[in-house]
């Protein structure tokens, strides 16, 4: 292994200031919740949209740098994160579209 | 001799693959991420399973930033500013880890058994603060009821949401006593009764003019709770079953009950993860302290662990994204 005996600390604390920046930011915005981004947006807010990047960018930080991912073998890290993505990926797009159709199909049921 | 080996000595390699090594990884650190692969798709499968709820009740989900507003030792309204709190206690830890699987490939025992140190009580600090968190969500905060209909129903002043207490002022009168061992149906056991009957808080709703009633439903052009006139308040609340105070699996103050079921299920399962963790970070802990690692010639089960704990707060960030942010 070529990073056995060098230190990594500054790259560690570099990716630590990152990763809070990123829950400052969402912290930030989840509290002020503006309203061009809070009420408008395809599919769902943008606000919502910029959560959903910036968690991906967060968990991207963690599993590379932290899981250290980025050293190990190639395909060793596609076997990990292929299966997850793309089973992830499936599966929330059925349950988000079957939800959706819940609610299509029950809301008119209910009263308020 | 070699007849006592209860191990055959060219099996006694099985648990570090025996030297071959696919992928260039070890047979421990494979199955550690093999395990965190399963265990990422189960956490999938709850976040997916709430989305779709979520979905299914898209008009009236409860709002997260008005469920979770408290933090300890201070008074006040500051929603969201304690789980980011202990996100960053969660992030932290996990970057005292990696500076402990750092110095582990330095061969550096002082440093690795101190921030191994910081990462147990980073661990327990968060732990702590979700005991904390289940502990405000399950009293609740403001108190609300609930129609026969299932729709719970809060009480706003001013557009602000108050508190049961603050206007149901006169005691309890309809002479109900909590069931006991001497007084109550035998072999019938009681939760905690509520402070309020539904008759008290309609009486107060109609004793007090400035009080509105806001139900589940949101308003989509604004992204809030809709409130009630005073008139539509009434005949919503003449519906009424029962007062709903705090939350549990069966009814919650804050709205949609499957909202606390899965609030219960996902922290709890991810607290789970958390507490065995520690409990593994502890053992490794020790194991560092007794030179256990030192004589092994490399730190690599201090990684192992360390994939663990970052899988962790992996989870807790999209937690936090679905269950708190989104």
């Amino acid at each position: 292994m070529a990073h056995a005996h060098e230190s990594n600390t500054k790259r560690i604390w570099i990716v630590f200031g990152i990763l809070s920046a990123i829950t400052i930011v969402e912290v930030y915005l989840g509290i002020l919740k503006p309203e061009s981004l809070h009420l408008h947006g395809p599919g769902t807010s943008w606000l919502n949209w910029i959560f959903i990047i910036l968690t991906l960018a967060k968990a991207y930080g963690i599993a590379w740098v932290f899981m250290h991912l980025e050293g190990e073998n190639k395909w060793f890290r596609r076997s990990i994160v292929w299966s997850a993505v793309f089973l992830i990926s499936y599966l929330v797009t059925l349950f988000l579209i079957e939800g959706g159709y819940l609610f299509d199909t029950l809301s008119p049921l209910v009263r308020w | 001799m070699e007849a006592k080996i209860a191990v055959p000595i060219d099996k006694k390699d099985t648990w570090n693959g025996g030297g071959a090594k696919p992928y260039d990884a070890s047979y421990g650190k494979m199955m550690m991420w093999f395990f965190i692969l399963s265990d990422a798709l189960t956490f999938s499968g709850f976040l997916a399973a709430y989305g779709l709820t979520r979905f299914k009740f898209i008009d009236s989900w409860p709002i997260a930033d008005e469920v979770f507003t408290h933090v300890p030792f201070v008074h006040g309204d500051f929603p969201m500013i304690y789980v980011a709190i202990m996100t960053f206690i969660l992030i932290f830890s996990s970057v005292t880890m990696v500076l402990a699987v750092d110095a582990g490939h330095q061969m550096k025992k002082n440093k690795v058994t101190w921030y191994m140190f910081a990462t147990i009580i980073g661990g327990i600090i968060f732990v702590g603060s979700q005991a904390w968190e289940w502990n405000t969500f399950i009293n609740g905060t403001y108190g609300a009821v609930k129609t026969t209909e299932g729709n719970v129903l809060q009480f706003v002043k001013d557009g602000k949401q108050i508190a049961l207490a603050d206007f149901v002022v006169k005691p309890r009168a309809d002479g109900r006593i909590q069931h006991t061992t001497n007084n109550g149906l035998w072999f019938e056991s009681e939760g905690a009764i509520n402070t309020y009957s539904v008759a008290q808080v309609i009486q107060a709703y109609n004793e007090n003019p400035e009080i509105q009633v806001r139900t589940e439903l949101i308003d989509l052009d604004k992204k809030e709770k809709a409130i009630l006139s005073r008139e539509e308040g009434a005949l919503q609340l003449a519906k009424t079953k029962m007062v709903v105070e705090g939350a549990n699996l069966q009814a919650n103050e804050y709205g949609n009950t499957s909202f606390s079921d899965f609030f219960f299920f996902i922290t709890g399962f991810h607290g789970f993860h958390v507490v065995s963790g520690i409990l593994i970070n502890i053992i490794i802990f020790f194991n560092i302290i007794l030179g256990t690692y030192e004589k092994r010639g490399n730190y690599e089960m201090v990684e192992k662990v360390g994939l663990y704990w970052h899988f962790v707060d992996l989870v807790w960030v999209f937690v936090f994204t679905f269950f708190y942010l989104v």
